[in-house]
């Protein structure tokens, strides 16, 4: 199962790694929205029988390559005509159009969303993978330049190389396996009403994001609720999208999320609720969202640089985009 | 060194008359010719009664700042002689949402609800983009 946006595809992987009939394959779209629906998609084909182990991957050059919206011609069809003619062109533009409009109908703050950048950067700290091994301090946050206020350049993912995989199969042969495995509990996919892909203003309430409509279903198949869940990874292209997500699936209440990050409840060390406890996107690596998955795994098996108290985790993959969630728990 | 050029709407179907409009310097919004139901951005069926019949009907061109962001560099190549430059949500008296520029203003001072009117901004033969100044 890979990404819609996925560059290497099935049958190279086949025929590289000599695989005679690759009987099942697919791919989830929206771009950082996809990670937890392909790893859903990929739980339900071994549910039904239809295989029996799924590679669920994303490799990107993003540091050493180019950037996809840069070579657009100048006659832009599509929904983009309704906003890139006016200059709303990169996904830092769109999501800082939603977090100026949390900021004015929840007085949320900058500081709100430089204590999301500090808890993820400590957290990196201590993870060899990751890109960004320099402490943050509110001042290091606070000088750095705009990219799109009110958003700065820490409020920004990193542009990362990197391939990762997560592999899915049966309960009883992950029994037979070396380590330990991480059970997916249930999946989610969201698309909220009158959505567009990320400039998603059009809705009557935009602030009732994509992942307000992913875990209600989320919940449900899990068969447990936020209070139930130790450590999550939260998909962070950007920072405010971690207080949306902190409020969709209903950590705190709307307009909440923001002081909740403030409160340090975010952090590794002392906090409720560890968050993106590899850096996240924001300082382990960009890789769309799937080492945020890989990260929930390690936080289950134990094998975390910032290990917590862990028993289950919750997972997201976009918000203002089309989203899907994840929750995983330890196995027996 | 010019910048390339702007990127221009390439209108589908749903979207043709409002762009049609736009270039005589006029805004419409699309309605549901069965229930009335205004929407934006233009598409075939409505969301609400799912009839594929619609109008455009010429819109008040008033409304207010719902959200904005200012857009600093690096940006597009055909936008980098703007920098910075700001992009407003406005929200129509008809109630739909719509992309744009604030024109006539310092960025810092834009604000949450401020009034503003409809203008058009030339950017291409036979292409203009509705724009927004202060009431
Ligand atoms: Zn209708």
């Amino acid at each position: 199962m890979k990404y819609s946006l996925e560059n290497t595809f099935e049958h190279d992987i086949a025929r590289n790694l000599g695989i005679p009939n690759l009987r099942y394959f697919g791919d989830v779209a929206y771009g950082g929205g996809a990670g937890c629906g392909a790893v859903g998609h990929a739980a339900m084909a071994i549910a039904t029988g239809t295989a029996e182990t799924v590679v669920v991957w994303r490799a990107r050059n993003r540091g050493s390559g180019g950037r996809p919206w840069a070579s657009k011609s100048n006659r832009i069809g599509g929904e983009l005509q309704w906003y890139l003619p006016w200059g709303l062109s990169r996904p830092v533009d769109q999501i800082a159009m939603l977090a100026r409009r949390h900021m004015i109908e929840y007085g949320s703050t900058e500081e709100h969303l430089a204590a999301v950048a500090m808890a993820f950067r400590e957290h990196a700290l201590n993870n060899p993978y990751a890109m960004m091994h320099k402490p943050m301090t509110r001042e290091d946050y606070f000088d750095a330049r705009f990219v799109s206020e009110p958003l700065r350049l820490f409020d920004c993912c990193l542009e990362s190389d990197g391939a990762l995989a997560v592999v899915l199969t049966t309960p009883e042969r992950a029994r037979d396996l070396k380590e330990p495995g991480a059970l997916v509990s249930g999946f989610s996919q969201g698309i909220g009403p009158d959505h567009l892909v990320m400039a998603n203003y059009f809705t009557p309430d935009p602030l009732d994001s994509p992942g307000a409509y992913a875990a209600k279903d989320l919940w449900n198949a899990a068969g447990m609720g936020p209070d139930d869940i130790d450590c999550v990874q939260l998909y962070d292209a950007f920072s405010p999208l971690v207080v949306i997500s902190l409020e969709a699936y209903g950590f705190c209440k709307a307009g909440e999320g923001g002081p909740m990050a403030a409160s340090g409840a975010l952090r590794a060390q002392g906090g409720s609720l560890p968050c993106n406890t590899s850096g996240g996107s924001l300082s382990e690596a960009y890789v769309h969202g799937m080492n945020l998955i890989i990260e929930g795994v390690r936080q289950l098996r134990g094998t975390s640089t910032n290990q917590v108290q862990c028993e289950t985790v919750m997972v997201t993959s976009g918000n203002g985009v089309p989203t899907s969630s994840l929750v995983l728990r330890k196995a027996a | 060194m010019s910048s390339p050029p702007r990127p221009v709407p390439d209108p589908d179907v749903a979207g043709a008359l409002f762009w049609e409009a736009a270039a005589r310097h006029e805004l419409v919004l699309q309605k549901c010719a069965s229930c009335g139901t205004i929407r934006h951005p233009p598409r075939p069926m409505c969301p609400v009664c799912n009839s594929m019949e619609s109008i455009f009907e010429q819109a008040s061109g008033r409304g207010r700042i719902w959200s904005w962001v200012v857009a600093h560099a690096p940006v597009l190549p055909s936008f980098a002689d703007k920098v910075p430059y700001n992009v407003v949500v406005v929200e129509l008296e008809e109630g739909v949402r719509m992309i744009g520029n604030l024109l006539d203003i310092e960025n810092d001072a834009i604000a949450e609800g401020m009034e503003v009117v409809v203008d058009f901004e030339d950017v291409e033969q036979g292409v203009s983009l509705p724009v927004w100044r202060p009431a």
